[in-house]
């Protein structure tokens, strides 16, 4: 079979595929059910060997880790919203686990100059950590300010979906260690019709506030083969609201390269022309 | 939960997604309280009030499930005409010597029984009763009941003026809702809410379950919160059930297990007690100080003796006793906190500590460490170089300039551990069940296993007195010590300890339960309650059968004891008839056809006893229980909402103060414990508490507590970078109208201070404390988590440098969980300063050796 | 206090900040913008016999990109492996292009240079001229993409704009270093050059400004906003002197580096505003929150 009899087809859900190709897999965290023991963030650090950060006693509740970065690959946030009574009604103390969204459309992988940064065979997004040259170029796209560069080795990290582990049909090291199935691991489509029914039960019981975040196939990213169960607005929990990949106003950007860089030439052109100085 | 037992709080959140409603008390708004459906405020200290005022409402409402009560509990039981209760006594019980620290229980007793001491035959004399209190006594009653000699009197109309629950009633009527948030600061709504749930949710359909941890038990009434607890269940019908019970979180993996093949000083295996000087002169003696007359604990006779053929084999025989001469005796108190104070006296030469830190784990740390300067001898096993390994050069005491290090004689031996998964064995968890883990890998270096230096330790020693002809020698040399052992460490078999823990018959057949235990020494057994985990010569605990593959009692994960029943008392499920109260709750019930005991758990009751089964007149031993006595441990079969015996602080639950604390008692007279167990030492001064002159140095009250990141006293966890980093510092925690009051700043320092010590901490500022209204006055708490220790990747002061040892009079255990303190901001000082910023405290608080120590 | 504002996460960024380093990022925009833009000015100044413009010129854009490879190869996370760069060329990557750019606008602009400044052989140096002036309009102009192509909201926002900001800041430096190399006859074209630019980058400035509206504020606040400031009045300056060039050969060196500075100023003030607004949760949050307003309002 050669690579022009492969047939690929485009999916609902943005992603190109080949016939015989593995599903797409991803996280749905359902924070609603996070009880912030953050065995997610040791589960990782262990299983691929992600050095220790920083001691750091932040005041961010009990948030000491601070944020995704390039040797934190999952981060618990914690928001407390308590108001008169500790009564639920009134008080809530919200715990969520962020990761890497291995966006369908990813503004890193699009922007890494070497090709380290790559879509595996699952749909993830993966950086070869022997291709990366550290440029940092991957940092500064990123939309939810997910990859980083590590300092002590210069190159850029992030979440894997645990590729090593799914290579063998095993679950990632965090999905695996979450005591309340919060971090839930399967095909991404599979996991977006769990989390329709979920929040469809959380609405059926009263709670008006959970929604899900970068679920939806037609958003900015394309959606994200990990997406959130969130109980308030992403921006409370330092997400944002509305993330479009940059890559979407690329054209346009090199359009106006292209004029500007015309008209810098016609500039050039038009200042030497008509040089009296030929004429001495 | 969640912060203690994340992996087991999933199961909180599988009910929850089940529809099962969570309800969280706590002083603080932890991650427990975020997931559960109500959350309610309460002060550390007062929750036999809270508790009190459930049972209020359920015996007033009616909301008690009477047909449960009347026949499954002592209820309908007539008390004797001499008890007086806290109502007659403005808050204490007939029968209290207030020199001797101590009740004398016998007014407690129900009417008609006799004169003589609950308990059968022992020295009536008050000082060595008062010995023998000391030494838990009631720990071991309290899973048996001592002698109750004949069929009591009752009234199944519940209305005699004696009867049980005529005495609960009148006993808890002041605990009214307005009391509750008067006591507690808890909000009258929240506990009227709380209130409806539980009753809503217990009766024949459905059931309550409650689950404690230390926050109930370190008090010096920890064990009276439990029996209120207790109480209450047994009133909603919910003990013995699906779905309901008490269940305690253990602060650590095994701790069921450390009292079951116990740790502690005055039991044996099984809870046996530990013969005690002046009444087990002999087997005879023993057994007849704890026999009773009803219930299985009639066949303490055959437990002892399979114990001691188990430990010395073919030397004991029925001429010598079983080598009963050869196990020691007490002579009174040897718990922690009394060797402590021992080895500052002088008397205690030695120490072994195996995985365990004293230095800052325990309460009173720096008695700890004083005690341990002035032994001889220590010897520390652990992962790490922990405190207690290293106080002689760095301790807290060093820092003060109190010791140096070249005047301390101990001489200290570190020996690396290895780490549960570099060896063989158990962990018995809360639930009496045993799980096996094995070596994943061999311990590095010269790490070795507990059972290793156990076993090769006892080889020593035997190797060098081989061949003594000392009588004193005996028991050693005679005790059976031939595990195998293997591999290149000769790691001994912990297969093969289990195996002498399970017990064989007289031809070496592994035995299958504890019915087949004898008295004439042919059979042998470690441990009677853990007959039955290698049945068929089959490890049972190291069974893992997925859950999905059996029933939804999973029998075939592990192996509970006793004999692998999942849920004890579990007679209690099924109605008088033997039929279940419901068929959504069927638990066992009586098959007529077959004529025994069935159902999806193994039955906690005579197999082929049937509901109607009444015992003949002086009927004795198992053989007295009848077909409805479900409690079969007890001495009476019923649950005791109305204990005559067992506890020696009271037979009913009353809410006292803590030790410490800024509350006047709002509900008697009776400010503490009458009998709470105080450890009587110069270096553990007590404060004033309530209204006494001096109390206001020490306002606010102080709660410790856990956080999931950190691990106990920290030494699994401070030392690992990973953990580490998510907690990084010590902190406390204060609402924001205390920080207001104390000009504390979040993220800045706070110095917290007891008449024990001064400790420095971070402060949170947080919403989730919330200052209490309760008595015309605004209470604040202040919440230090307790896992910090000078030594490790993270460091910190130790929150037991503040707690005091007045410790609960049952178990011994520490109230480390209500203290009064001071909090100021700032870093605490250094050196010599600090002792001297303590004493000064002390000063202004004006205590004495007398404070704090009145009954 | 532990209770954070509901907008944003305890005042924490949404975005990582670059990891990119100041001087060699910034200095990069203007040395590359520098280059590029002479390499044009030198092939028509050639073209139109003005040798010793085009020779400045020609030196000039080798020596900046000269500088410029150093820079960005040391602000790599590893610069020993910074031929990876070449592994691939992705159009989606505005540094994947300008790698390849650089990667053949550096030896031509050297060629081109050697020999310019020894006289051999002149017509590879043409040819090499030629490629280096059609390569420069890249080099001079894909930078605006680089910056603009990433999360960084002060920079995506006004990616429309920033081209013709960069190329005409490049376009003021490259005549502000010809007005500075050469004397007035010859820098003639420089100057024209310098205010054909110096205008393209103010107006494409101010309308980027004005297109960002609340989102400009991290051009104007800080160290940001005092060398976007800066950049102004050293363009006015050096504009000024321009017009007295023809006359001074001082009032043209000072104009030539007046320019220059500008055109840095500029650079860094842009790079500077761009961090800020990296580090600013509401720069993040507050437009994309707007957006999301009126989508929901539009769906209902």
């Amino acid at each position: 079979m050669t690579a022009t009899d492969v047939q690929i087809t485009t999916r609902p859900d943005g992603m190109d595929t080949y016939p015989g190709q593995q599903p797409r897999m991803g996280f749905f965290t359902d924070t609603s059910v996070c009880i912030g023991c953050k065995a997610c963030e040791v589960a990782c650090k262990e299983w691929n060997g992600v050095p220790e950060d920083g001691l750091n006693l932040t005041g961010m509740s009990y948030d000491n880790t601070g944020s995704l970065n390039a040797s934190t690959w999952r981060h618990v946030a914690f928001i407390e919203q308590i108001g008169r009574s500790s009564e639920p009604g009134e008080s809530r103390w919200l715990m969520s686990s962020d990761v890497c969204k291995h966006c369908t459309e990813a503004a890193c992988l699009d922007v890494c100059p070497t090709g380290a940064l790559m879509r595996t065979e699952f749909g993830t997004v993966v950086v070869q950590d022997d291709i990366c040259n550290g440029c940092g170029y991957c940092v500064t796209a990123c939309p939810f300010g997910v990859i980083a560069r590590r300092e002590t080795d210069g190159g850029a990290h992030k979440c894997t979906l645990c590729y090593d582990r799914m290579g063998d049909g095993q679950t990632p090291a965090c999905a695996l260690a979450c005591p309340t199935e919060s971090i839930q691991y399967g095909p991404v489509d599979e996991l977006r019709e769990r989390a329709q029914r979920r929040v469809g039960e959380l609405h059926d019981q009263g709670n008006d506030a959970a929604r899900l975040y970068l679920d939806d196939p037609t958003d900015g990213i394309g959606g994200g083969g990990a997406f959130f169960l969130l109980l308030d607005e992403p921006e409370v929990y330092g997400l944002p609201p509305d993330p479009v990949v940059t890559t979407r106003d690329l054209p346009r950007m090199w359009r106006h390269v292209a004029r500007a860089g015309a008209a810098l030439a016609a500039g050039a052109l038009a200042a030497c022309l008509g040089w009296e100085g030929r004429n001495r | 939960m969640a912060e203690a037992h994340p992996v087991g709080f999933q199961w909180v959140m599988e009910a929850k997604a089940r529809g099962a409603k969570v309800i969280h008390v706590d002083p603080r708004y932890s991650r427990t309280s975020a997931l559960a459906d109500l959350h309610a405020p309460i002060r550390a200290g007062a929750d036999i009030a809270f508790l009190g005022g459930l049972i209020n409402y359920v015996l007033t409402h009616e909301k008690y499930f009477r047909e449960y009560v009347v026949n499954y509990s002592n209820a309908p039981t007539i008390l004797s005409e001499d008890y007086a209760d806290t109502e007659d006594l403005d808050g204490v019980f007939s029968g209290l010597d207030k020199a001797h620290r101590m009740y004398h229980i016998d007014t407690w007793r129900y009417q008609g029984e006799g004169a003589e001491p609950a308990g059968g035959d022992r020295g009536a004399e008050p000082e060595w009763e008062a010995r023998l209190q000391r030494t838990a006594r009631g720990e071991v009653h309290g899973s048996g009941g001592p002698a109750v000699h004949r069929e009591p009197d009752t009234d199944e109309t519940l209305r005699h003026p004696r009867c049980v629950f005529q005495v609960l009633k009148r006993h808890f009527a002041r605990y009214t809702p307005e009391m509750v948030a008067q006591v507690t600061g808890m909000p009258e709504d929240l506990f009227q809410k709380i209130a409806e749930l539980i009753t809503e949710n217990s009766g024949r359909e459905k059931t309550t379950a409650f689950v404690y941890s230390v926050g109930w038990t370190q008090h010096t009434v920890g064990v009276q919160y439990i029996r209120a607890a207790a109480i209450l269940q047994t009133l909603l019908g919910n003990i013995g059930r699906p779905g309901g019970g008490l269940m305690a979180l253990r602060g650590h993996a095994s701790i069921q297990g450390s009292t079951d093949i116990p740790t502690l000083f005055d039991l044996l295996p099984g809870y046996l007690p530990m013969p005690f000087a002046s009444t087990g002169e002999d087997l005879d003696s023993y057994v007849r100080a704890d026999i009773v007359h009803k219930g299985f604990w009639a066949n303490t006779r055959e437990y002892t003796v399979s114990l001691l053929k188990a430990w010395w084999g073919d030397a004991a025989t029925a001429g010598n006793d079983f080598c009963y001469d050869y196990l020691p005796r007490l002579t009174g108190s040897h718990s922690t906190y009394d060797t402590a104070v021992a080895q500052i006296e002088g008397e205690c030469k030695g120490y072994i500590l195996l995985g365990q830190n004293p230095a800052v784990g325990s309460a009173n740390a720096r008695m700890q460490r004083l005690g341990m300067a002035n032994l001889d001898w220590l010897v520390v096993r652990d992962f790490v170089l922990i405190e207690s390994a290293t106080w002689w050069k760095d301790g807290p005491e060093i820092e003060t300039g109190e010791l140096r290090t070249e005047d301390i004689g101990t001489e200290v031996f570190f020996l690396p551990a290895a780490a549960h998964t570099e060896k063989d064995g158990s962990f018995t968890n809360t639930q009496r069940m045993l799980q096996w883990h094995h070596t994943a890998v061999e311990p590095a270096a010269d790490a070795r296993s507990d059972l290793w230096f156990t076993y090769h330790l006892g080889r020593k020693i035997r190797e060098k007195l081989a061949g003594s002809a000392d009588e004193m020698d005996r028991p050693i040399l005679d005790l059976t010590w031939d595990y195998p052992t293997s591999g290149s460490l000769a790691e001994p078999d912990a297969d093969a300890v289990l195996a002498e823990i399970n017990g064989w018959d007289a031809d070496g057949n592994p035995l299958s339960s504890y019915t087949q235990l004898a008295a004439d020494g042919s059979t042998a057994c470690g441990c009677w309650i853990y007959c039955g985990v290698r049945a068929g010569g089959e490890n049972q605990a190291a069974r893992r059968k997925p859950g999905g593959d059996q029933s939804w009692v999973a029998p075939e994960w592990g192996w509970a004891w006793p004999a692998n029943r999942r849920i004890l008392y579990n007679r209690a499920s099924a109605d008088p008839e033997g039929n279940p109260w419901s068929q959504r709750k069927a638990l066992v019930w009586w098959d007529r056809d077959k004529g025994e005991w069935t159902g999806h758990d193994v039955p906690d009751f005579a197999r082929n006893r049937p509901p109607d089964y009444r015992p003949p007149e002086g009927a004795a031993g198992v053989a007295a229980l009848s077909g409805i006595d479900p409690f079969i441990m007890q001495a009476d079969g019923k649950a005791w909402l109305f204990a005559p015996a067992g506890l020696v602080d009271g037979p009913l639950p009353t809410h006292y103060e803590p030790q410490e604390s800024p509350v006047t008692n709002p509900l008697y007279g009776q400010q503490h414990n009458p009998v709470r167990q105080i450890i009587t030492h110069r270096e553990n001064p007590l404060q004033p508490s309530g209204g006494e002159p001096g109390a206001s140095v020490y306002p606010y009250v102080v709660t410790t507590y856990r956080l999931t990141e950190h691990h106990t006293a920290g030494g699994m966890s401070r030392f690992l970078p990973y953990l580490a980093e998510l907690q990084p510092e010590l902190f406390c925690e204060v609402s924001p109208e205390l920080a207001a009051e104390r000009g504390l700043d979040h993220l800045g320092w706070a110095t917290v201070v007891s008449a024990r010590g001064a400790i420095e901490a971070r402060v949170l500022v947080t919403k989730r404390i919330m200052p209490l209204r309760m008595d015309g006055r605004v209470l604040h708490q202040v919440g230090i988590p307790w896992h910090w220790g000078p030594n490790g990747y993270t460091t910190g002061d130790a929150a037991n440098e503040l707690a005091h040892l007045s410790l609960d009079p049952n178990v011994h255990i520490q109230e480390a969980k209500a203290l009064a303190c001071d909090i100021r901001p700032g870093r605490r000082p250094r050196g010599p300063a600090l002792r001297a910023f303590v004493r000064d405290y002390q000063q202004r608080a004006g205590i004495t050796e007398r404070t704090g120590m009145e009954p | 206090m532990s209770t954070p504002s509901a907008d944003s996460y305890y005042g924490q960024p949404v975005l990582k900040e670059p990891t990119w380093h100041s001087p060699e990022v910034p200095g990069y925009l203007f040395l590359g913008g520098l280059a590029g833009a002479s390499s044009l000015l030198a092939a028509f100044a050639h073209a139109s016999g003005d040798d010793e413009l085009a020779r400045a010129s020609k030196a000039g854009a080798a020596v900046a990109i000269g500088l410029s490879g150093a820079a960005l190869v040391k602000d790599l996370g590893r610069p020993a492996r910074f031929l990876n760069m070449l592994r691939v060329f992705k159009v989606t990557s505005p540094m994947s292009v300008g790698s390849w750019l650089i990667a053949s606008y550096g030896p031509a602009a050297a060629a081109a240079a050697a020999s310019a400044v020894t006289g051999r052989l002149p017509r590879a140096g043409a040819a090499a001229t030629a490629a280096a002036a059609a390569l420069g309009a890249g080099v001079a102009t894909y930078t605006a993409a680089l910056i603009c192509d990433t999360a960084v909201p002060a920079w995506h926002d006004g990616h429309r704009e920033m081209p013709y900001v960069f190329a005409g800041s490049a376009a003021t430096a490259a005549g502000g270093l010809g007005m500075l190399a050469v004397g007035p006859v010859a820098a003639a074209p420089a100057v024209r050059f310098a205010v054909l630019g110096a205008a393209t980058e103010l107006t494409a400035r101010s309308m980027l400004l004005r297109r960002l509206g609340e989102g400009a504020g991290p051009y104007q606040a800080g160290r940001a906003g005092r060398l976007m400031e800066a950049g102004e009045v050293l363009t006015a300056a050096g504009l000024s002197g321009a017009m007295l060039a023809a006359r001074s050969r001082t009032a043209a060196a000072l104009s030539g580096m007046a320019l220059l500075a500008a055109s840095a100023c500029t650079r860094f003030g842009i790079f500077e505003a761009g961090r800020g607004s990296a580090r600013d949760p509401a720069a993040t949050i507050g437009p994309q929150r707007e957006r999301r307003r009126l989508s929901e309002a539009a769906a209902r």
